[in-house]
């Protein structure tokens, strides 16, 4: 594990998500209404929609472009749609929110 | 051989630890006391008891003077240890230094202070010790404000005390719900309830910005602006292990003082125990597994073997009257399924969460009678599969033959209450039946069962079957969403008659399915709401939809589109400079006239809205609305100013009502047209309100459409009278704002109530039409304003671009 701080608990909205820009893509940082947080790709497998902007309900997010629902644990799309978004492991600490980067940062040239 | 004992800290905890080593090897231990507060052990849970007067300091000492003096406990109260040396084993406190053999640290916790201006002003306390109570006690006099930061469990304990007390008590809670940590938001919600029932204002989303206030704190402060009058501040929100005398002494500390499962420290002579204590990294603050602790702690004192693991805890709220009860986790997840049982009516909440045939977590609120049942199905793991079923009602419904729903309706007596709302007895229904009321809207008529929160609609559906034997067909209903099985109609009404103001009130009282909703009802319920409830509902951002949320039309490639309003589709040089110039500066890669007659820029990045909002902002230029389900453009003609043809000021006229409609929230889009002669430039006779300017006034029709559905207005009424032309027009807004389902557009809404109807209403009943125009003036007086002007402030930027950019970051 690699954790890296990426901001406090209180910069994701409730019911909402933050993005965070990596080397391999954005992923988007989830908050539930109960305060739990998930870190998901922010790329729907069906049309590229950013799922950070999605509505948040339970833990799943609905895609803004065509209504994909996806559980926020294991970004499995749900109902009759077939895909899934790669997930990250993330947690929050003290009030901080902390995402493990061991797949996300750039391997260095050594 | 007696060693000797060094205990730093008099809580529960080591107040526990002393009684286990008196009972099993009295005369080992020569033990030293000491404690920064001025007495002995007390507990300290019963704080709350004394801060309401319920109880005294007397009655919640668990060791006295005496009890120290029979054990040859050496006592040093009110004595702060300053320091630990490690290698001489002694602590020093004042002065002075008694040597160990032993050493337990209980220092306890701290409360945590948010450092606003303001906190060290005289008035603000915490809530974690007797002075802090005492405190307490001494400011509050009847009728005197207190403001208590932090609606956790500590912080409503003292806002419960403090009230019965006679003080005027406002909580300020950061997060959306009451006990975050302990209750879900439905819980949460009627806890809620139930204090303000009792007189508590309970301000949630609430960041504290400052203490206001001279010599001593006078007001509260909150980020959004809201001020309260505080004649006494209370700060809970939060503890943290008080780990420095540790740190100073080069124990490992992480949150808190760092033990092994044996409670030994990282130095084999040093125990620690309590709050201050990290296991396993987990920090504990309930009392259960501190008396755990204890228990290990004397055990490794006298060299048995003991190892602490950590239990899964129940919280109990103690305020008087509001029965709480939760256990284990209850947090939503994959392979994770609620059992929810709501009674709205008798205010009774129950959610039971389950992992595997295993019971994982508990909610109760109203009855919790059954928590320790429960508890214990968590805690040993019970293989709940066979007990499924009836879970939810507790043991005294385990075992026994499956109910038959109906056959409990047939027994019930004529007299047994069904519908509790309206007191409808099941005789009365019976009767009403019989009398000829052969369905459900008949029996609702005659009788009122069911025709007020509606929870008992299957009861009397029952009731009808039974009287009606095989004629009786039940009516299929259908739920807004799979989250409920009201339709939208019920669920307004029940908002309505209900006064339920927050989606968790209504999710609570009308039975949702779903702890969260979805992405359809959530919005819904939000339009709602903020239709029924102007200037008490805050717009719920996260329940919107990403453009509205957004204020921009997202595109396929996740870019937005931004369109700056032109009243009545009329600009002038400037604002076409300030677009261009816009467009320029955020490299826009498309800039398009729009059919609304106003212009578009596509292709602008999420981060660069509020800088570009700043920009046209500053030019004079306002939202569009061009996402919003909502008032959008008035499109005109140019009508009698230039028009050799035009009848009447048809720009003016647009312009006008464009001032009067925009910013408000409608079941689906509104787009007006105004055309100055019957030739209809503005295209006026497919809009959802069309105005046609004639010699003689001006002619209203609505309910057209050009979508995928293409279809022309109809009559509405006709005017020689601009003022009447916009007050009939606002009425019919308003009335398709309280009765069009959400996402109808106004032609649906037409086409399902009847135009005779509306036109009664809004055009012929004069007296009605100004109340529907008072009504919708009431709800434009809060939002009819720039969304984007509220973003595009730098402050407020931050939220828009990227929460961290971990791009350039490289693996060690």
């Amino acid at each position: 594990m690699n954790w890296i701080d990426i901001g406090s608990l209180t910069d994701i909205p409730a019911q909402g998500a933050r993005v965070v820009r990596t080397a391999l893509g954005c992923v988007a940082v989830f908050r539930t209404a109960d305060d739990q947080v998930f870190a998901l790709e922010d790329r729907c497998p069906h049309k590229g929609g950013p799922l950070s902007e999605g509505i948040v309900h339970g833990a799943q997010v609905t895609c803004p472009l065509h209504a994909w629902v996806f559980d926020l644990n294991t970004g499995q799309a749900q109902g009759a749609d077939e895909g899934a978004v790669a997930t990250f492991s993330a947690r929050v600490v003290a009030g901080r929110v902390q995402l493990d980067a061991t797949r996300l940062v750039r391997r260095s040239a050594a | 051989m007696t060693q000797k004992l060094v205990v730093i800290g008099a809580g529960m905890a080591s107040g526990r630890v002393l009684e286990h080593l008196f009972e099993d090897a009295p005369g080992t231990f020569e033990v030293t006391l000491f404690n920064a507060e001025a007495r002995g052990n007390y507990n300290r849970i019963m704080l709350s008891p004394v801060l309401s007067g319920e109880k005294t300091y007397e009655e919640i000492v668990t060791h006295d003077a005496d009890w120290y003096a029979r054990h040859g406990v050496t006592c040093h109260f009110g004595t702060h240890v300053t320091r630990i040396d490690r290698d001489r084993k002694v602590v020093v406190a004042g002065g002075a230094e008694v040597t160990y053999d032993r050493l337990v640290i209980a220092t306890g916790s701290a409360p945590f202070i948010i450092p606003v201006p303001g906190r060290d002003l005289p008035g603000v306390v915490s809530y974690r010790d007797l002075d802090d109570t005492n405190a307490m006690i001494a400011a509050a006099r009847p009728g005197a404000k207190a403001v208590v930061i932090g609606g956790g469990l500590l912080g409503l304990e003292a806002a419960a005390g403090l009230a019965l007390r006679g003080m005027e008590v406002t909580v300020i809670h950061l997060m959306g719900h009451l006990m975050e940590r302990q209750l879900d938001p439905a819980a949460g919600y009627l806890l809620q309830k139930a204090l303000e029932a009792r007189g508590i204002r309970i301000h949630c989303k609430g960041a504290t910005k400052a203490i206001l206030g001279q010599d001593r704190a006078e007001a509260v402060l909150l980020e959004d602006g809201t001020t309260y009058g505080a004649d006494l501040v209370v700060m809970a929100v939060g503890i943290r292990p008080e780990t420095r005398l540790a740190t100073d002494a080069g124990l490992e500390v992480g949150r808190g003082i760092t033990v092994d499962d044996t409670m030994v420290t990282s130095d084999p002579a040093i125990l620690a125990v309590g709050e201050c204590v990290e296991h396993d990294r987990q920090l504990f603050g309930l009392v259960a597994p501190l008396y755990d602790q204890a228990r290990v702690v004397a055990a490794t004192l006298q060299g048995k073997p003991a190892a602490f693991r950590p239990v899964q805890t129940a919280t109990k709220l103690k305020v008087t009257g509001c029965d709480l009860f939760s256990a284990g986790d209850f947090a939503e997840g994959e392979g994770r399924e609620d059992i929810v049982l709501r009674d709205p009516a008798r205010g009774i909440y129950k959610r039971l969460v389950i992992q595997q045939d295993r019971l994982i977590g508990a909610v109760l609120y109203g009855d919790t009678a059954d928590g320790p049942w429960f508890f214990g199905l968590i805690k040993d793991g019970t293989d709940i599969g066979p007990l499924r079923d009836t879970l939810i009602f507790g043991p005294s419904h385990q075992g026994g033959a499956t109910a038959d729903p109906m056959a409990a309706v047939a027994a019930l007596p004529p007299e047994a209450e069904i519908c509790g709302c309206n007191g409808v007895c099941k005789g009365r229904i019976v009767q009403a039946i019989e009398a000829g009321a052969q369905t459900l809207a008949a029996v609702r008529a005659v009788t009122k069962a069911s025709s007020s929160c509606g929870t008992c609609t299957g009861l009397v559906e029952q009731v009808m079957a039974l009287t009606l034997g095989p004629d009786f067909a039940a009516p299929v209903r259908q739920g807004m969403c799979g989250c409920t099985d009201q339709g939208h109609d019920d669920v307004r009404r029940l908002i309505r008659v209900k006064a339920l103001k927050s989606i968790p009130a209504v999710m609570q009282e009308l039975g949702w399915k779903t702890a969260g909703g979805c992405a359809s009802c959530r919005p819904a319920l939000n339009y709602y709401l903020l239709a029924e409830w102007p200037l008490d509902y805050r717009d719920d951002r996260q329940s919107r939809f990403v453009n509205e949320r957004n204020h921009a039309n997202i595109q396929k490639d996740g870019t937005y589109s931004v369109v700056p309003r032109m009243w009545g589709g009329v600009t002038t040089p400037d604002e076409l400079r300030a677009i261009a110039d816009a467009a320029d500066r955020y490299n826009v890669p498309m800039v398009k006239v729009t059919g609304g007659q106003r212009i578009d820029l596509l292709g602008v990045r999420k981060e660069d809205l509020p800088a570009i909002w700043a920009d046209l902002n500053a030019a004079g230029m306002v939202s569009g609305h061009a996402y919003s389900k909502g008032l959008r453009t008035v499109k005109t003609c140019v009508g009698s100013e230039f028009c050799r043809f035009g009848t009447q000021d048809s720009t003016g006229l647009g312009i006008r009502l464009e001032k009067l409609l925009w910013g408000s929230w409608t079941p689906h889009k509104v787009k007006l047209g105004v055309s100055g002669c019957p030739r209809n430039c503005a295209e006026a006779t497919i809009k959802d309100i069309g105005i046609i300017c004639v010699d003689s006034g001006y002619q209203i029709s609505v309910a057209g459409a050009a979508g995928m559905e293409v279809k022309e207005t109809e009559f509405l009424a006709a005017t020689p009278s601009a003022d009447e032309a916009c007050d009939i027009t606002a009425a019919f807004i308003q009335l398709y704002r309280e009765q069009g389902q959400y996402l109808h557009r106004a032609f649906k809404w037409v086409a399902k109530v009847g135009l005779d109807k509306i036109r009664a209403q809004v055009v012929d009943d004069l007296e009605n039409r100004a109340a529907l125009v008072a009504r919708f003036e009431l709800s434009q007086s809060v939002y009819r304003q720039d969304p984007w002007a509220e973003h595009a402030p730098a402050a407020a930027r931050r939220q828009w671009a990227a929460l961290a950019d971990l791009s350039q970051e490289a693996a060690e």
